[in-house]
């Protein structure tokens, strides 16, 4: 039993919250449906720890669905890149699930708590797809997957707040146009070399050289993963979607969504297309660093001016996103690392981050503004003790997770002879620190309106608290975070260089 | 090179509807044109797709022992008949996202919509002020 269970656990992971989620939206009672939910994505994580130790122990993992032997069939493979991601993704969803126990209820009809849950686990089964699939054409069908339930998710915020609706339709119409991009470059090279599955593609495109079609079907994948994955300019749908999504599908889709396509942006640059070749090199040079560059600073400086909370962690996050394609962008193993180190990282402090402020704003029972944080701090203590470690790991001060990846970054950057983009680094964390400190002024230092009486609830902190320690203690202890990143660059960039 | 140019004319189609469609979506204000420009974006790439699969002379992937049958590949229409799928459903949300919006705001314009949510903003950081302003005094 535990055999086949070892065997199979490539398309376990995949097929669990997948299967679960039909079965959750049969379930008639709330608690019920939430308690499946919490023990599906446990399960998911279980299985992700599992496969984690598979290929450190022994090697990677090629699997053949359905028996059809890749390149032909269709492969799902997990070795020490793809796993980074799945344990990201397994691991904050169930945080998020356990934080969405109270929440979900106060913002949600209770005739489609359970509806919610299923789009919620079908999501959280799309990203997880997404990772480990090793064929171009059924990466997109888990794109799209993961990205309607995502849509559907955030339109459920609609029913507290009508902006919802649009913002869940332009995550819809940009969604669907990145993800055809990234069909129509799939198409292009499967005309020229034949093959859908990504190690046999990787194969084929090195014999190739000088092909028109190739470099309009690199164009057009990278395009469209970067749009899926909020990379500035094309990050327009990313505040709103965030912002007005109910709070707990905040929390779930800040730490995840855009992560699993920044994985699948790196597997394109470095894995199918080689780095060497001059094309990936022009595009990450050319176009990717320089976006990188203005993503920090206009993320930072729009976060700077906003007065919305929830949009002012959205704003941060395509900043944060910037700092993980800089490192992509630099090239080198040491900056693929540390961006993989960001990557695990940021998903960390933004889950915590959004986490906190949505309850905070469960307690007073409206949307954050800056304004009407005044006094909270005080009132909710332990929410904001894990706000204020947390913000001082997104601005990457020492003893927490945000500094190690910084560290990594800055450390990559000097090595590959890029001392001024160390230093912009450094200059748009000390921006960040502007609008952190905006928030945690109005939280502490602020006189609060009325009396605020507020007993805060272990069921909506306790997951808090979780996030917050593995903040902490991977700033403490990154040893394995490190090693596994450096293992994941070392595959991705070792045998081309 | 006019024959070389016109001889790929189911190309010329798809790359003219593809261009169409993105322009809908992204020069038209109107959500339920937006929606239209999308599913003919999407539908000129079920025709790339469908055109890289062509062989001219090409028969269907059956056997039929005659040795120098040209068969043409029919992974692409598999493939298409996949994204077919992801296509409606993704029309589906889109047009009743469109309607709750409709009911929502009143109208599917993208001016009166931006003009509204702007005003609800504005609202919401100003209402909050006062009352924290009231309370200083």
């Amino acid at each position: 039993m535990i055999d086949i269970i070892i065997k199979n656990l490539p398309i376990l992971v995949v097929l669990t919250p997948l299967m679960m989620s039909l079965i959750v939206v049969l379930i008639s009672n709330n608690f019920l449906s939430w308690l499946l939910t919490l023990f599906t994505t446990l399960i998911t994580f279980i299985f992700s720890l599992l496969l984690y130790q598979e290929v450190y122990l022994h090697t990677a993992i090629s699997y053949a669905l359905g028996n059809w032997v890749p390149p032909l069939g269709i492969e799902y493979l997990i070795d020490k890149v793809s796993i980074i991601p799945i344990i990201i993704i397994a691991l904050i969803s169930f945080l998020a699930t356990f934080f969405a126990s109270k929440i979900m209820p106060a913002e949600i009809n209770n005739s489609s708590i359970s509806k919610v849950y299923s789009l919620w686990l079908l999501a959280i089964a799309g990203l997880i797809g997404l990772v480990t699939t090793g064929d171009a054409f059924n990466l997109f069908v888990f794109l799209e997957i993961s990205s309607l339930a995502s849509v559907a998710l955030v339109a459920m915020g609609g029913q507290k707040d009508k902006q919802a609706l649009v913002a869940a339709y332009n995550y819809l119409i940009l969604g669907a146009i990145g993800a055809t991009f990234y069909v129509i470059g799939v198409g292009l090279l499967y005309g020229i070399t034949g093959t859908l599955n990504l190690a046999d593609l990787s194969n084929r495109i090195a014999e190739i050289s000088d092909n028109k079609a190739l470099i309009a079907g690199f164009g057009f994948m990278v395009i469209g993963i970067m749009l899926k994955a909020a990379v500035f300019p094309l990050h327009i749908w990313l505040p709103r979607a965030y912002a007005y999504a109910p709070s707990a599908v905040s929390v779930l889709l800040a730490a995840t969504a855009t992560k699993a396509s920044l994985y699948i942006l790196a597997r394109i640059l470095f894995s199918v297309f080689d780095i060497s070749d001059n094309l990936v090199t022009y595009t990450l040079q050319y176009i990717i660093l320089p976006l990188s560059i203005l993503a920090m600073f206009a993320g930072t400086i729009m976060a700077i001016y906003e007065k919305d909370i929830k949009r002012l962690l959205a704003h941060s996050s395509i900043a944060q996103i910037g700092y993980i394609t800089l490192a992509f962008a630099i090239g080198t193993k040491a900056s693929v690392a540390a961006g993989f180190i960001h990557l695990f990282n940021h998903a960390l402090i933004k889950g915590a981050l959004f986490m906190a402020i949505t309850s905070m704003g469960f307690y007073i029972n409206k949307r954050i503004t800056i304004n009407n944080l005044s006094g909270l701090g005080r009132a909710m203590p332990i929410t904001f003790v894990c706000f204020v470690i947390c913000s001082l790991s997104l601005a990457g001060i020492p003893l927490t997770a945000g500094f190690i990846s910084k560290l990594y970054i800055i450390k990559a950057s000097i090595s590959a002879d890029g001392i001024w983009i160390a230093f912009l680094i450094l200059a748009s964390s000390a921006l960040s620190v502007v609008y952190l400190w905006k928030m945690i002024e109005a939280l502490w230092f602020h006189e609060s309106p009325k009396v605020l009486n507020i007993k805060e609830k272990p069921e909506i902190y306790i997951a808090l608290l979780m996030i917050t320690f593995l903040n902490i203690y991977f700033g403490l202890d990154a040893s394995i975070v490190v090693n596994s990143s450096f293992e994941a660059a070392n595959q991705l960039l070792g045998v081309q260089k | 090179m006019i024959s070389s140019t016109l001889g790929v004319w189911n190309y010329w189609i798809v790359f003219f509807l593809m261009m169409i469609g993105l322009f809908l979506v992204i020069g038209r204000k109107n959500l339920l044109k937006k929606i239209v420009g999308l599913t003919i974006f999407q539908t000129s790439v079920f025709l790339l797709y469908i055109t890289f699969g062509k062989i001219q002379g090409g028969t269907p992937p059956i056997l039929n022992n005659i040795n120098e049958t040209v068969y043409s590949n029919p992974l692409p229409h598999v493939l298409i008949l996949t994204a077919i799928v992801v296509g409606v459903a993704t029309t589906a949300l889109g047009l009743s996202l469109v309607l709750r919006i409709n009911s929502e705001y009143g109208s599917i314009e993208e001016e009166d919509i931006s003009a509204q949510d702007l005003i609800d903003y504005h609202d919401l950081i100003e209402t909050s002020k006062k009352i924290s302003v009231k309370f200083k005094k």
